[in-house]
């Protein structure tokens, strides 16, 4: 099977437990005091947009999903990890 | 006593670390390189304070990832002595040999200040010359120093004497319950935020970090 190039997103947030000070100044500082009542949360994260060689999405993913594991991209202890594949 | 103190791209209390162990303490000290560190001569090794690879994706993490590292794993499951100093802390933690995360700050700023601390458990290779109980005061300087786990690894820790330090007074970094060292359960291995040999010298203002060096020569000669 030829394999496809697949553009996947690598978003690492902290947990909820574990406060976000940055998501918090956002949501107080810039959202309420600029009037938008209607956010009542911010939580902030990093982004890494890779491209993956695979031969369909399911294995993109899973081999992000599996790096992200291995080098330790995130550490569990704190942060969520969310993969996606973008259309 | 022979000591390696690690120096990686972007590392900046090498030198300091260095000096405080020649010419405070009269100790052999080398400064490596990473790509060029050999575990063999070496009873203690340091990881210094910095912005190890720039802190990308999070301090310490690519550190970790080093050849370097993986000798400085394999000292410490031999039982030599190894402390990890701010950014040597992360990349402890990184590495797996300590738990927990430090995140940022929740002040959100860069906190440079001399700290009140209290040694909880002197059964370390870096507190054992001192009380359980006693006081130091050593300066902090970071971003993302807040030592974060979940309440019930915060519980074991605790139960478990694996917490070496604590601030008292003030937690300007928001850290859980104002920790700031934590031990491996050997206690050879020991990760802090506060900066020793920013504290080593009369003249820089105080010289409470030299009872840290000093008890790694003491933990070395037992």
């Amino acid at each position: 099977m030829v394999n496809q190039v697949f553009s996947i997103e690598i978003v690492i947030s902290n947990k909820p437990q574990a406060r976000d000070p940055e998501g918090e100044t956002i949501l107080r500082d810039l959202f309420h005091k600029g009037g938008v009542t209607s956010v009542k949360e911010v939580r902030t994260g990093k982004l890494l947009a890779v491209k993956v060689e695979a031969a369909n999405e399911e294995e993109a993913r899973n081999k992000v999903v599996s790096m992200c594991n291995d080098l330790r991209i995130y550490n569990p202890v704190a942060h969520s990890l969310n993969v996606r594949v973008r259309a | 006593m022979k000591v390696a103190v690690i120096q990686f791209p972007g590392s900046n209390c090498d030198r300091d670390t260095v000096h405080v162990l020649k010419n405070a303490l009269g100790l052999d000290a080398d400064l490596v390189w990473h790509n060029e560190f050999n575990s063999g001569p070496y009873d203690a090794v340091i990881l210094p304070g910095g912005f190890s690879f720039g802190d990308h994706l999070r301090g310490g993490i690519i550190a970790a990832h080093s050849p370097a590292t993986e000798t400085v794993v394999e000292i410490a499951n031999e039982g030599r002595p190894v402390l990890g100093i701010c950014n040597g802390f992360q990349t402890l933690i990184e590495a797996g040999l300590l738990p927990g995360a430090l995140l940022r700050n929740t002040c959100l700023k860069f906190v440079c200040k001399w700290m009140n601390l209290q040694v909880e458990n002197n059964n370390t290779a870096f507190t054992c010359s001192l009380k359980k109980g006693s006081k130091l005061r050593i300066p902090i300087a970071h971003n993302e120093g807040r030592f974060y786990a979940e309440e019930e690894i915060l519980d074991r820790l605790e139960s478990g004497e694996r917490v070496a330090m604590r601030y008292v007074d003030d937690n300007p970094t928001g850290t859980s319950r104002g920790i700031t060292g934590i031990v491996n359960e050997k206690g050879n291995v020991l990760g802090m935020m506060p900066h020793p040999e920013r504290a080593s010298d009369l003249s820089l203002g105080g010289t409470d970090g030299l009872k840290i060096f000093e008890s790694m020569v003491e933990w070395a000669r037992c």
